[in-house]
């Protein structure tokens, strides 16, 4: 087990400082208040019932002490930590620009050379990135605890973080600000890559993810799409019914949609409702997917319906 | 003593009366604490109920005892309950309405009417949320916009009930200040009053100022879903931060309304079980105020993370800081209490030992969290939730044991079994610990809090916190079973079990309806124990 995620950014080992500091100091007064309430309980412990006990109301020294110095110590944290969070405020003036959407219940990045990706995010490491964010509904937070840095993302207004990622490797995005239904679904990846495959990815064509696919086959790749681009977090292949309708079994039946009028549930209505999702809503469910129109190229969603045709 | 012993034949206990009628129509402090603890009492079960169905889920990452949207519900419900339905009027009306009137000397308190109207009230708000329940609200106790203002399930009714109930706590809080300043026994000055009293003056400033806020928000809040004005929604061109401004404006002081009786009971039994005055009266009197008026102005310490501007980020992190002073200085005074005394480790004295030891890791986690470059990082992870528990089962709710086992025999006069109470605690205070530790290592490593489901790599410690709610529940049945059973079978309690020199135990257990044959005439402090140096060979 370890005690705190890997350092995966500057960041990260400056707070790792603070809180290294405070756990210390926090060990100490907790083990010297623990010792004392011991020892005393113990020492002290009531043998006789007529004991004689010293009339004592207190210590104006000892006041002073135990004010001061806490007081000393606590100023001295809340230095160390505004210093530290400072930085964590500032970006460089280098940094690269990535476009963050949160949205029930997915992210999606936008990249200066009009790339977009899902849920994954794709930086270069050792280069400062600074992400801008904002969320389409409700409150979201953006949290890597790699990189010990979260920022909630607010409807109708941009909001900034900012790291550079040491470390090659994936690192969690979980959505720390609760959104709704599918709160705890709202994970992401950032994907940290070595600058000669950053320069790989980046000539890549848009919306497309960091490694080669066209060699899946369609079912498959549409079973991959479907883990990371979070059709999970709200389709189960289960049959079991989370925010919107199981993927088991819909392809060729008949779906009985919000207006009372039915439909079958053939490519073409699946296309639609992966790109027009609010078109023809299924009968029991809210209206709440995000449109994957520009998301998903055709293949993609071509392959997505592959893989729901498979789920019998 | 000697005079009720005299009129002993004309001593009629506040319990006597029977019937329904003679409960909700009673004008007297003492039936309405019973009022306020069972009904507070019994919402602590229920949300403690929706507890371990919430850890029971949480026992395996996948998402299978209950579906998202039903855990939504049920930490919703949890925290809701648990905050304005259980800790906030818990202490402070239930122990603070038995309480006040007997430890300042007085019959009842400024305004029995008005104390009887606020628990009507607060009865009124319990059924509103009871209706509210039909279709129960997924926005978790907050109450964030714009989520709160948008999500179709009934968030107009539970914050209703809690508008309603906000009432009760304000004009509680008025009567016991007018109490306090009015109705003290002749000699019973400022500086003789138990420090329950200080703490309970001092919680009642805050139920005053802070909870027609919360009040307002949620209003505002009614107002915007019900007729789609736009306070906090930006797409009608409101700010949702400013909903969390306002809601923490409140919920911040309000921490203090739920762990300042809770400072006040340990303050009361530890002199008692050491047979010591209390050390440093005036530092612990004094602090109780210094916290409560510092804690107006933390509350942007929720919101480091919210999109705030550095330089309030700055400001809101030094005052924080300067919080925990106090309630620093609170603990080292307990602690020396104990200094030389006759430790009595009663059921109560160990409850009281447990909050200090439980309260210091909740302080001391809370510095984690009022810094700031920590605070991003553990900012709304599990690490957030086993602080808030660390303060509010080992605060308050120790506190709130504490102050059952010992003001038991003076309210129902009756006793329980005192080896069955000491195995409770053993199993409460493991099972605190058990449950809540390893959130704290969740929270480091990530684990967000409100998560439905969960990466495979935080089961361990999952499962292992879902265990200790079990070990938990089951002190907590061991207690409520042994109480009640005390009440139906236990021996008759004597006047004053523990020697106290309280007034509260002067007279008989249960007290008469009047408590006072005679006011009586304060010529000394409560805290009186041990024996004062004098000039000797």
């Amino acid at each position: 087990m370890t005690w705190i995620p890997e350092v995966a950014s500057n960041l990260a080992g400056k707070v790792d400082g603070v809180l290294l500091t405070i756990t210390l100091l926090s060990l100490f007064f907790f083990v010297l208040i623990t010792v004392i309430l011991v020892v005393f309980a113990i020492k002290y412990k009531r043998k006789r019932d007529d004991e004689e006990t010293p009339y004592i109301t207190g210590s104006e020294p000892l006041e002073i002490i135990w004010t001061v110095i806490p007081s000393i110590l606590l100023i001295a944290l809340f230095v160390y930590g505004f210093v530290v969070y400072k930085e964590m405020r500032n970006p460089p003036a280098d940094a690269v620009d990535i476009t963050v959407t949160g949205k029930q219940w997915l992210w999606t990045f936008d990249y200066y050379n009009g790339k977009k990706t899902l849920n994954q995010l794709y930086v270069e490491q050792n280069r400062p990135v600074r992400l801008v964010m904002m969320s389409d509904d409700v409150l979201h937070s953006f949290f890597v605890p790699g990189f010990r840095t979260k920022q909630d993302v607010l409807p109708g207004r941009y909001v900034q973080l900012w790291f550079t990622p040491t470390k090659i490797g994936t690192f969690d995005i979980f959505c720390a600000e609760y959104c709704g239904t599918g709160h705890s679904v709202m994970l992401g990846k950032v994907n940290v890559l070595s600058p000669e495959a950053y320069d790989i990815w980046e000539s890549g064509l848009p919306g497309e993810g960091g490694q080669s696919v066209a060699s899946l086959p369609p079912a498959e790749l549409g079973e991959k799409i479907y883990k990371e681009k979070g059709c999970n977090a709200c389709h189960s292949v289960d049959g079991s019914t989370l925010v919107g309708p199981s993927f088991k079994g819909v392809y060729d039946h008949k779906v009985e949609l919000a207006d009372g009028s039915q439909v079958d549930a053939d490519e073409n209505y699946l296309r639609e409702s992966i790109l027009e999702p609010q078109a023809k809503t299924v009968k029991g469910f809210q209206p709440v997917m995000p449109s994957f129109k520009g998301i998903l190229s055709d293949d993609e969603v071509t392959a997505v319906i592959a893989y729901i045709k498979t789920l019998k | 003593m000697a005079n009720h012993t005299i009129a002993h034949d004309v001593y009629v206990p506040f319990l006597e009366k029977k019937g329904f009628l003679s409960w909700i129509l009673t004008t007297d402090h003492k039936r309405i604490g019973i009022l306020y603890l069972v009904s507070t009492s019994l919402f602590f079960l229920a949300a403690g109920i929706i507890a371990l169905l919430m850890r029971f889920e949480l026992l395996t990452p996948a998402s299978d005892f209950v579906d998202p949207h039903t855990y939504n519900v049920l930490f919703t419900l949890h925290g809701s309950i648990m905050v304005f339905f259980f800790i906030v009027p818990g202490l402070a009306a239930s122990f603070g309405n038995f309480l006040i009137p007997l430890m300042i000397g007085a019959r009842d308190v400024a305004f029995p009417k008005l104390n009887i109207a606020s628990y009507w009230i607060y009865l009124l708000g319990t059924a509103i949320l009871l209706v509210g329940l039909l279709k129960p609200a997924d926005t978790g106790w907050t109450f964030y916009t714009p989520y709160s203002a948008t999500t179709n399930t009934d968030v107009v009714l539970m914050t209703f009930g809690v508008f309603v109930l906000g009432f009760s706590s304000i004009l509680t809080g008025l009567n016991f200040i007018v109490t306090t300043h009015k109705m003290r026994a002749p000699g019973m000055t400022w500086h003789r009053l138990p420090l329950f009293i200080w703490a309970s003056y001092a919680t009642s400033i805050l139920q005053l100022l802070a909870t027609p806020v919360v009040g307002i928000t949620l209003l505002l809040l009614i107002t915007e879903r019900t007729l789609g004005v736009g306070f906090f929604d930006p797409a009608k061109g409101g700010d949702p931060i400013l909903f969390q401004n306002f809601f923490w404006f409140y919920s911040h002081p309000a921490v203090y309304i739920m762990i300042i009786p809770a400072m006040g009971v340990i303050s009361e039994i530890i002199p008692v079980f050491s047979r010591k005055p209390i050390f440093g009266y005036k530092a612990i009197a004094y602090s109780s105020l210094g916290i409560a008026f510092i804690s107006f102005l933390v509350w942007a310490h929720h919101m480091f993370v919210s999109g705030i501007s550095e330089t309030a980020a700055m400001i809101f992190s030094f005052l924080t800081f300067l919080v925990a002073i106090p309630t620093a200085i609170k603990v080292f005074n307990w602690t020396a209490t104990l200094y030389k005394g006759s430790i009595q480790l009663h059921s109560a004295m160990l409850y009281a030992l447990g909050f200090i030891f439980l309260f210091t890791i909740g302080g001391l986690t809370g510095v984690f969290l009022g810094a700031l470059a920590a605070d991003v990082h553990l900012h709304d992870t599990y690490f957030v939730v086993a602080h808030m528990h660390y303060v509010m089962i080992g605060g308050t709710v120790m506190g709130f044991f504490g102050a059952l086992h010992f003001w038991y025999p003076k309210w129902f006069g009756k006793m329980f079994n005192e080896t069955v109470a000491k195995i409770a605690w053993f199993f409460v205070f493991v099972g605190f610990n058990v449950t809540f530790f390893p959130q704290f290592f969740l929270g480091v490593q990530g684990m967000p809090r409100r998560y439905a489901s969960y990466p495979a790599e935080f089961e361990s410690l999952m499962s292992l916190s879902t265990y200790g709610s079990w070990i938990l529940g089951f002190g907590i049945l061991v207690m409520v079973i042994n109480l009640l059973s005390g009440l139906i079978s236990g021996p008759k309690a004597p006047e004053n079990p523990y020697n106290s020199l309280s007034l509260e135990w002067q007279i008989p257990s249960p007290p008469p309806h009047e408590n006072f044959e005679e006011i009586p005439q304060v010529t000394d402090w409560t805290y009186g124990y041990g024996k004062k140096k004098e000039l000797e060979v």
